[in-house]
């Protein structure tokens, strides 16, 4: 039988051969992606549960462990409404161009310094360029729906997400001053040598304005005004039922993993252990790190209310990015006087 | 100056911030208040107002003598009393109805009662599946009092004291 399938897969094409691998690679990835989106889901009314002093979710399984389930099939027999006079056709693609760039983003995502799907030298980039595209989503979403609710909710994620968009790009510029590099890779290894080397230490500013815009960017609690369900309903999303509305669902929490591993990645040093000498580096530090993150993302829903919309613009343009550009101008300077991790 | 520093210094750090989040971090490991309901109750007050009973005397005698109190106090108009006298000179109901949609559950028909007769036990888990299920008529009524009496007569002797 097993030779029978080597036979068959060498006789197969080379071109064949590379794509039938490459896919099996995006489902290696993708797969547990999704199960760990489902039990962020869990995750998050559990954790928020409990700081309500209440016990959450615990009905469906042991100890509620198949809630996502039963919440993946109620909305899976959904009906999907297609409001009157929407626009058809951008109602439709509009999930998609949300949920496809934050599955996408994950494919320059390093794991450790060899588990990579695609290594490339702009993986930075790349990153930053797949979570813009996603705000089309939710513009178009709320453009297509033909509602005013949704109309405001997507005019005001966009407005938000330009204007983080910048004071995170700048944070980012200064990790890659830091590293020399735009490989998420090569900035994990710049970052080697014990705790003292992790850039949250030198860029501590930046890292708090890009944990601070990456809530934003995901449009999280309490910078969910694009949602806002005391006075916009449900922002760009009011108008979305059944699998459309999971699909928005699961690209917003894909985003958020993605932003807490961002965050272990470029500033915790990925999967490097903290003290190198006694304990060795591992994937496991990279999920540990990565799940404090994600842990730290509930944690702030369960505390902050929401900021008003003039107060997040003001948070953005007056405060953020000027942090951002001081604190490069003082890398500049570490860098010229070679500081810091500049010694080397 | 020293002002707009230490503000400075305070939004920079997150004092506050991170004085909110400690609340709610302590909270996390708090003892959870959650009842599980179905499984587990809260306990009821000896004055709960549930759903309604016609009490008996101890010799079997209904005590309702029908005399439109209860009718009269109600507020929602949601009690119908027709009565007649009965053949040992008493005058009796013939018809007592309530209808549980227009009750308010204010229990002014249990206080005006001046033999004890029409009472609110402290049955809250009831539902109808019928049209018409909503009136209890007189013998539903004296059935759930028959069933529940051992409970109203403790309900009413621990309330006594405070009358």
């Amino acid at each position: 039988m097993i030779e029978y399938l080597t036979s068959f897969w060498l006789g197969l094409p080379e071109s064949l051969q590379y794509t039938v691998y490459t896919l099996l690679k995006v489902v290696v990835i993708l797969v547990p992606l999704f199960i760990v989106v489902a039990y962020y889901t869990l995750a998050e009314r559990k954790v928020i549960g409990y700081m309500q002093v209440r016990k959450g979710p615990n009905r469906v399984g042991p100890k509620g462990l198949f809630q996502p389930f039963a919440d993946m099939f109620k909305l899976m027999f959904k009906e999907i409404i297609l409001p009157t006079n929407s626009n058809k056709y951008l109602f439709f693609i509009a999930p998609v161009l949300t949920f496809a760039p934050a599955m996408a983003a994950w494919a320059v995502m390093p794991f450790n310094d060899t588990l990579v799907f695609a290594d490339i030298n702009a993986g930075l980039l790349y990153i930053l360029a797949m979570t813009s595209v996603g705000v089309y989503g939710v513009i178009i979403a709320g453009w297509g729906s033909n509602s005013k609710y949704a109309l405001l909710g997507a005019m005001r994620s966009a407005a938000q997400i330009v204007s983080y968009e910048i004071a995170m790009g700048f944070a980012l510029v200064g990790v890659l001053m830091a590293a020399g590099s735009l490989n998420l890779g090569e900035i994990v290894a710049k970052q080697s040598g014990g705790m003292g080397n992790w850039f949250f230490i030198w860029l501590a500013p930046l890292f708090m304005v890009y944990l601070i815009s990456g809530v934003a960017e995901t449009n999280r609690a309490p910078f969910d005004v694009a949602e806002g369900e005391s006075e916009i309903v449900a922002g760009f999303h009011v108008e979305y039922s059944g699998m459309t509305f999971a699909v928005f669902f699961l690209a917003e929490y894909a985003n958020m993993i993605l932003i807490a591993m961002l965050a272990s990645l470029m500033f915790f040093g990925g999967w490097l252990s903290p003290v190198p000498d006694l304990v060795p580096d591992s994937i496991g530090w990279l999920f540990l790190k990565t799940g404090f993150f994600m842990f730290l993302f509930l944690w702030f829903r369960a505390t902050f209310p929401r900021y008003r919309y003039d107060q997040i613009m003001r948070l953005g343009w007056k405060v953020l990015i000027p942090v951002t550009i001081v604190w490069i101008a003082v890398e500049v300077v570490l860098v010229y006087f070679k500081l810091g991790p500049w010694s080397v | 100056m020293f002002a707009t520093i230490k503000y400075y210094l305070k939004s920079f750090l997150f004092l506050e911030l991170l004085q909110g989040l400690n609340v709610t971090g302590k909270y996390f490991f708090r003892k959870k208040i959650t009842v599980q309901y179905p499984e587990e109750k809260t306990p009821l007050s000896p004055r709960f107002r549930g759903l309604h009973a016609l009490r008996r005397y101890a010799n079997g005698e209904e005590r309702c003598i029908a005399c439109k109190l209860c009718e009269a106090v109600c507020p929602a108009l949601a009690i119908t009393i027709e009565s007649e006298q009965r053949a040992d000179g008493t005058r009796r109901t013939t018809r007592y109805d309530i209808d549980l949609f227009k009750c308010i559950y204010c229990g002014f028909c249990e206080e005006a009662c001046p033999v004890d007769s029409i009472v609110e036990t402290n049955i809250f888990e009831y539902h109808f599946e019928n049209r018409g299920e909503n009136i209890m008529t007189k013998e539903k009524l004296l059935d759930i009092g028959d069933r529940y009496e051992a409970q109203l007569a403790a309900d009413r002797a621990a309330d006594a004291p405070y009358r």
